[in-house]
């Protein structure tokens, strides 16, 4: 692993709680690194494991499931 | 019901009025436009959400407050049926029930909230700092805000508390707070052109100027007033030595219109400059050889450098004017000429250059001058011998600058006489202080009386009479003399400065009117001569005056000449009132005026230096930090040029509405007591004493420290925390509160619980209290939780002292329980203040006419628990009683359902629907994708490359159209959006801008307006997720836009519209159980017109209540529990099943079929139809084992005794002692919940008891008196009665009753005593348990979850305390919880109004994003069945899962679960997830990895 290597991070979130923790981030003006990126699920439970292994075929070396 | 006869036979409004936003008013007010009435929602405040969206998380679940509120926030700020009203104000109420007329002032919010799209840039360039009250000041925001993140409606506001002093009391009407703002903030480039916006000259004024501003500035009154025109001067300094001049954009077209103007000082020059502001051409012909006018000629240079004065004039000339100097007017030039030259206008600032005489003799010899022409000739360089001795006459500025000016041309010794005394001098202090300094000799209380001339008739000197009283007993000026006290004074030169007059040679000639004191007439507002295109102005209009006045005339000027020029009404609107406004002011520190360095005295001699050195730049912002900010918003309009969106505006007033209302319902919520006055506890003077509000700040994730445990001193991480208990409750030493406020006991749990989960060390916590009073569902176990599981510290103490110590600290101390005294250090105190009535619903009550308690909240009865003293306004919320949450949202539907009680006729008469285009069908068709990306003003445009984003999105599969623009949401952008669709053939929208959160109802809104499905749209957030969090790194936002994008696009692609179905509902309910719950929801029902069934399985209406005696208020329940059976029986809409239970249901919301069975001689069974139900089951006594209950029989129950006191029961009469033992079956490890009303029975009863018989001695055993609210009265009275109170405890102090020979005997070990007691009543009552009724069949049959304890699940402890997560179930009364007759007569009013947002319709849609199971795939595993939170899943007939729509929440946990993928959640399928998910990772080609 190179000193640059920077992960793809994917996120499920809640549409109610955590995606909604992540405009509130937005509007507070947090600063995260740009690699993660959000999909909004209308609730954590929706999340299956063939989104996960999906993100993790593509590419992702990091998914995480917030709500 | 009597409120129901009034309106019969009237027009009934079928619209409500609700005032507040609070959580109690928006569930009010959701539940009503939900069930057909039309509502009129007010709020104070900038944004609803009231106090709930300030608390961090809310107990007893811990869920986050804005995660529960945000939904209902945004549902009901977008709701077609409600019309939300911010920063709005009651002003009137007449008419009554049915039909009332409210006048409302809707106060500006100086931001249009149609334009505003919530992007802040005006909060950034706002330079006023202020208190952020919604952190409860623990952090500042800006004047320009939006109250918190989420708030609704989302935007701005700007908070004026009015007009500054300093801007109302300048003539010129500079925005004075607003450029010594943005000095604070070192803008001064902004900073001049605010100024210059009101006046042109900042330097010339900054040197000259009398300030009448400064007298009135605020600062006064604390220390001295702020140097204000040294502030602008340094703006015109620092600008000076920039090089680079400002010069005012002139954005109007020019125009063709000349404009002449006679005179180039200040009024000339100033109606010039505003002129050529509005495109004219000017020309300003000036007499003297150079412009400036008194500016030039009249103030000597020391004061005002000419390089400076010609720059200030110059600007003129850049904009475009012509100044033509030695050119006089009546000679050189006349108004007919002028007319001749096209000159549509002309205006006369030709000033006061002539002198006045004294009038006395030899006034004419040789070496006496005029004082104006004496500093004209200084002025011109022109060389004036003036000898030794100089005296000067006269008191006023110009006399000071002759004086001073003498001294500089080289007399030795200057004398000043004037005929007033010292104070009374006219000339300003300063130049006065500036005389003395330059050794002028000033002599007061002198009139001249004749002039000593010499042989060659030239002047010697003055002979001067004494002047006894200037200005006569009117106050006006009119000199006495006492001629025998005469005085000579000898000098080489005399020169007579007393006043100043116009030089009128070839005027008067011209028909230009005369008249005093100025010489020319004109009208005072308009300066409009006789000579209708001729305006006039100036010192030559109104008299010597200052530069600032002059500026002021000049702008008049140049507005009434403008709108003559435009045929315009000149006096339209002119004459604004300057009102101005001071701040509260608290301790303010004094901060001494900055003082501004000077030429030394010595220095000046003989030389026309600058005397004053201005500020440097430092000097500048110290000064400018003394601004108290009065007027809030300084009114500086960096923000209007900020926004975009054009959204500002600063001229915006109140907006007086008049609206037509059936009923009011007011819930304005309460005010956090300020513990200012409990001195005692250091809150006012040391910031790590907070109150419990400032604590749910602090742990706020979007608090002041983002949700950092700190404290608020040093930003320390604090290792040890004490809460105080009843600070403002349960007091009437230090506050007026003997009241309980319910909630503080809880909210202190939760604070202890969450500060240690947010503390990443070892966080110490103790609460020191009274009584915990843990009385709510669920609130017992937490309170167990707190102190068993997380060590949470509990001492029933009260802290007497409070020291702050070293380091912050604070040292507590307070007596044990067993006496011991104990000093423990702390590192931060929370005060945990009780709810206080709020002034504005103090002020809303008197409106409103309606009666207040002693406690200043809302008067009302226990069996009208919604109902205010006048018919028609109802109440709920913490206005009524402080309460928690559920209990305000609980009353809040009950309040909805009262108020519309008497509108039934008129729902849906005023509601409003929307009629849409038919759908196109887009089946079959290819999916043509428009993408919009949305600059949002600067939000994303400004970080992120709007075009290249664009344009890449152009690149992606099915992508047909794209573009950007600036606001997507604004109406122009939607109009526009809607023409592109049909334009293209567009099938799949894609909005990238903000957050769906907000925006997606809208923009699903407008595709659905231009036919095509709401469904077909996707958003990318590449705002709120992109660039307001990477604004500092623009290529990588950009990256990300265009990954979250594409990421969209792939999803568009296989999104489908969905379609909801109409499903019919049958209007009636079935009401299960026949206490007072039950009646009076199947009352409420039918009284909104619908049909219902009320089944009760014993054989009496009524239930418990009849063994309930009176309410905790006194009322008797009896004749109001027969007058509600009366009522029940004898509704033609109610049919009432006796004896009879269901026995099978089936169905879903809206539509549910249920089989009842009657017992009797015969089973007898009933079918009936209903579209909701309600369970009011009811509850009962526990009958206890404990306390030699059944053994002895003096030991009796609450019913017991009540029935006893009933029947007259000759125990009561003979007792000498009777005892109460509390928590006879509650709280115990069995039932580890509170009953919740036994204390307050318990100490009603004993207050009767001791009533009837004063000697009786009353004990009561207790744990913790749960007595909240205004019950907390009769403990009091109980106490003061003699009622003993003895504490006791389950681990070592059980009470032990024993019988010995029937004689009963307790013994406790008192808690003050510390000793063991024994008592021996002659009667024992055990207030014993409230146990739920078991109905385990009946919640079985109908679904519906029970708890530990065996009361009802709700679908949410706070939102929703009448639903079951099943829709079209809802719950009542003692089977949810134990509670009071006030609280079940509301929540079963509740019920009613939730069952009505659904039966108040024909039919409901249901549908869309929902669950939808394929019966091939479906191989009836039951994973659905059991992984679904709200039961929806069932295993149908035809052999497979089957989710009703109606039922379904559309949460997709069942498809993940699914081992078959039988489901699949429409809207989320697999499919698009997997499209979305797998598009985050496919680089086009040519895209940087």
């Amino acid at each position: 692993m190179n000193e640059t290597f920077e992960p793809q991070i994917l996120a499920y979130c809640c549409k109610y709680c955590a995606y909604a923790a992540a405009d509130l981030a937005g509007s507070m003006r947090l600063n995260y690194p740009s690699n993660v990126k959000v999909i909004q699920v209308p609730c954590s439970g929706r999340v299956d494991i063939l989104h996960l292994l999906t993100a993790f075929e593509g590419g992702a070396d990091g998914v995480y499931v917030a709500g | 019901m009597a409120e129901k006869e009034n309106t019969q036979g009237k027009d009934v409004v079928g619209s409500v009025l609700v005032v507040g936003g609070g959580i109690a008013g928006i569930q009010a007010s959701l539940d009503l436009a939900d069930s057909g009435y039309y509502v009129h929602m007010t709020e104070t405040k900038s944004a609803i959400g009231g106090v709930m969206a300030q608390l961090d998380k809310t107990f007893p679940t811990n869920d986050c407050s804005m995660c529960v509120i945000s939904p209902k926030l945004v549902e009901c700020g977008r709701h077609l049926n409600i019309d939300l009203m911010t920063l709005t104000e009651i002003e009137e109420v007449t008419g009554e029930m049915g039909n009332f007329t409210v006048k409302l002032r809707q106060n500006a919010r100086y931001i249009d909230m149609d334009k505003c799209t919530a992007c802040g840039e005006c909060a950034k360039v706002c330079p006023i700092d202020t208190p952020n009250m919604f952190d409860e000041g623990l952090r500042d925001r800006k004047a320009a805000f939006k109250l918190y993140p989420q708030g609704m409606p989302s935007a701005f506001a700007i908070e004026k508390r009015g007009t500054a002093p300093c801007k109302a009391t300048c003539p010129a009407h500079v925005s004075i707070q607003g450029y010594i703002a943005l000095i604070n903030d070192g803008r001064y480039k902004e900073a001049l052109k605010l100024f210059k916006q009101d006046h042109p000259f900042p330097g010339i004024c900054g040197r000259v100027c009398h300030h009448p501003c400064e007298s009135e500035c605020s600062r006064n009154d604390v220390d001295q007033p702020l140097a204000i025109r040294e502030l602008h001067r340094f703006l015109a300094d620092y600008e000076k030595q920039s090089g680079e001049t400002y010069i005012p954009e002139i954005t109007a077209e020019p125009r063709d219109e000349k404009v002449a103007i006679i005179g180039s000082g200040p009024t000339g020059v100033t109606a010039a400059y505003y002129l050529l502001q509005q495109g004219y051409s000017v020309t300003i012909f000036e007499k003297l050889p150079e412009p400036g006018g008194m500016m030039r000629y009249g103030i000597p240079e020391y004061r005002l450098p000419r390089d400076l004065l010609a720059e200030e004039i110059d600007v003129v000339r850049q904009m475009g004017a012509e100044i033509k100097c030695g050119v006089t007017f009546g000679s050189d030039i006349t108004l007919e000429s002028l007319k001749a030259d096209g000159y549509k206008a002309c205006f006369m600032a030709i000033g006061l250059h002539g002198g006045r005489n004294l009038g006395v003799e030899n006034e004419d010899a040789e070496g006496v001058l005029q004082g104006v022409d004496f500093l004209r000739d200084a002025s011109m360089g022109k060389d004036i011998d003036l000898g030794e001795d100089v005296v000067v006459v006269g008191g006023g500025n110009v006399a000071i600058d002759v004086a001073l000016t003498a001294k500089r041309k080289g007399a030795k010794n200057v004398t000043l006489i004037c005929l007033e005394k010292r104070e009374e001098m006219p000339a300003w202090e300063h130049e006065i202080e500036e005389a003395l300094e330059g050794e002028i000799n000033i002599v007061n209380s002198f009139g001249p009386k004749s002039f000593y001339i010499d042989k060659s008739k030239r002047v010697s000197g003055i002979e001067f009479k004494t002047c006894s009283a200037v200005f006569d007993e009117d106050g006006r000026f009119n000199p006495a003399y006492d001629e025998g006290e005469c005085q000579p004074f000898f000098g080489d030169t005399i020169i007579v400065a007393i006043g100043q007059s116009t030089n009128l040679d070839g005027i008067k000639e011209q028909g230009v009117a005369i008249s005093r004191p100025g010489g020319l007439e004109a009208d005072p507002v308009t300066l409009q001569t006789p000579i209708d295109w001729v305006f006039a102005g100036g010192d030559a209009y109104y008299g010597p005056k200052s530069v600032v006045d002059a500026v002021a005339c000049g702008k008049e000027a140049a507005e009434s000449i403008h709108r003559f020029i435009n045929g315009l009404d000149l006096t339209d609107g002119r004459q604004k009132e300057w009102d101005f406004v001071k701040p509260e002011m608290g301790e303010e520190v004094n901060k001494p005026r900055t003082t501004v360095r000077c030429l030394d005295p010595d220095a000046r001699e003989c030389n026309f230096l600058e005397v004053s050195f201005g500020y440097n730049e430092e000097e500048a912002k110290t000064e400018a930090d003394r601004c108290l900010k009065c007027g809030l918003c300084s009114e500086c309009y960096q923000c209007v040029d900020a926004c975009l969106a054009n959204a500002v505006d600063h001229d915006m007033v109140a907006d007086y509405k008049e609206i037509n209302v059936g009923a009011i319902i007011l819930a304005p919520g309460f005010t956090p007591f300020d513990p200012t006055e409990h001195k005692t506890y250091s809150y006012a003077n040391h910031p790590n004493v907070v109150t419990s509000l400032e604590m749910e700040r602090i742990l706020s994730a979007s608090g002041p420290y983002a949700g950092h445990l700190v404290r608020p001193s040093d930003n320390k991480e604090p290792e040890k925390i004490a809460w105080f208990q009843c600070v403002g409750s349960r007091d009437i030493n230090c506050s007026d509160h003997s009241y309980c406020s319910s909630v503080c006991c809880m909210y202190t749990n939760k604070q202890t619980i969450i500060a240690k989960e947010h503390s990443e060390k070892e966080l110490d916590t103790a609460v020191f209290f009274m009584d915990m009073r843990t009385h709510g569902k669920e609130f017992e176990k937490y309170y167990m939780r707190a102190k068993d599981e997380k060590g949470v510290r509990f001492i029933r103490s009260k802290v007497h002292t409070i020291d702050p110590v070293e380091d912050d600290n604070l040292s507590l101390r307070y007596i044990t329980e067993e006496g011991e005294l104990v000093e423990e250090t702390f590192d931060m105190v929370v005060l945990a203040v009780g709810l206080a009535p709020n002034k504005e619903s103090v002020d809303l009550a008197k409106t409103m006419g309606i009666d207040l308690n002693e406690h200043l909240h809302a008067a009302t009865r226990t069996l009208e628990p919604v109902s205010s003293s006048r018919p028609g306004v109802f109440v709920c919320g913490a206005f009524q009683e402080p309460k928690d949450i559920p209990q305000s949202v609980m009353e809040a539907s009950a309040a909805a359902a009262t108020a519309t009680r008497s509108l039934a006729k008129a729902r849906g008469s005023l509601i409003k629907t929307k009629e849409l285009p038919p759908e196109i069908d887009v089946s079959g068709q290819e999916p043509r994708v428009g993408v919009v990306v949305c600059n949002c003003g600067i939000n994303i445009g400004g970080v992120a490359d709007v075009p290249a984003v664009r344009e890449y999105a152009a690149t992606l599969p099915h992508v047909v159209h794209v573009e950007d623009n600036l606001f997507t949401c604004s109406q122009d952008t939607q109009d526009k959006m809607k023409e592109v669709i049909t334009e293209h053939g567009i099938n799949r929208v894609v909005v990238a801008s903000c957050s769906p959160r907000t925006h997606e109802p809208l923009f699903q809104e407008t595709i659905r307006d231009a036919g095509l499905n709401k469904y077909l749209f996707e958003m990318a957030n590449i705002r709120d997720q992109n660039t307001w969090v990477h604004m500092n790194n623009p290529e990588r936002a950009t990256a990300k836009a265009k990954d979250l994008v594409r990421m969209a696009v792939a999803k568009a692609a296989f999104i489908e519209p969905l379609h909801q179905v109409r499903l019919e509902v049958t209007q009636k309910v079935l009401v299960v159980g026949g206490g007072v719950a039950g009646m009076e929801g199947a009352l409420g029902v039918a009284d909104q017109g619908l049909q219902v069934y009320l089944v009760e399985r014993g054989d009496m209406l009524g239930g418990v209540a009849h063994k309930l005696r009176t309410t905790w208020q006194g009322e008797p329940v009896k004749p109001y529990l027969e007058s509600l059976v009366e009522r029940v029986r004898n509704h033609e809409k109610i049919r009432v099943l006796m004896k009879t239970e269901p026995v099978e249901t089936t169905g879903i919301m809206g539509n549910f079929t249920t089989t009842l069975m009657t017992s009797g001689e015969s089973l007898t069974e009933t079918v009936v139809e209903h579209g909701a139900t309600i369970i009011a089951t009811g509850g009962k006594e526990y009958i206890p084992s404990e306390y030699l209950y059944a053994q002895n029989p003096n030991v009796l129950t609450h019913f017991e005794m009540d029935a006893a006191m009933d029947a007259d029961d000759p125990r009561l009469s003979t007792a000498q002692s009777v005892a109460f033992i509390q928590c006879v079956g509650s709280r115990t490890v069995e039932r580890p919940y509170c009953s919740r009303l036994c204390c307050t029975h318990t100490v009603k009863s004993a207050l009767t008891l001791k009533e009837r018989s004063p000697e009786m001695d009353i004990y009561v055993l207790y744990r913790d008196v749960r007595t909240y609210g205004f019950r907390e009265e009769l403990y009091k009275k109980a106490r003061e009665k003699g009622i003993i109170f003895i504490r006791y405890n389950l681990e070592d102090n059980l009470p032990d009753v024993k019988d010995a020979d029937g004689q009963l005997s307790v013994t406790v070990r008192d808690h003050v005593l510390q000793m063991p007691v024994e008592l021996n009543p002659d009667l024992l009552v055990l207030a014993t348990a409230v146990l739920p009724n078991e109905n385990k069949d009946l919640f079985e049959l109908f679904k519906v979850p029970i708890n530990a304890d065996g009361f009802l699940v709700e679908a949410h402890a706070k939102l929703r305390p009448v639903d079951f997560s099943s829709e079209g179930i809802f719950m009542a009364g003692l089977a949810h919880y134990p509670k009071a007759l006030d609280e079940s007569i509301a929540q079963a009013r509740a019920s009613v109004s939730r069952v009505m947002t659904i039966l108040s319709r024909d039919s409901i849609l249901v549908g869309g994003v929902v669950a939808e199971v394929d019966p091939d795939k479906c191989a009836v595993c039951v994973t659905c069945v059991r992984t679904c939170p709200y039961h929806i899943p069932y295993i149908g007939e035809e052999g497979h899962a089957v989710i009703e729509p109606a039922e379904c929440h559309g949460c997709g946990s069942c498809v993940a679960e699914c081992p078959g993928k039988a489901i699949q959640l429409k809207h989320f399928t697999d499919e698009q997830i997997v499209a979305k998910t797998a598009a985050l990772f496919e680089k086009k080609k040519g895209e940087a990895a």
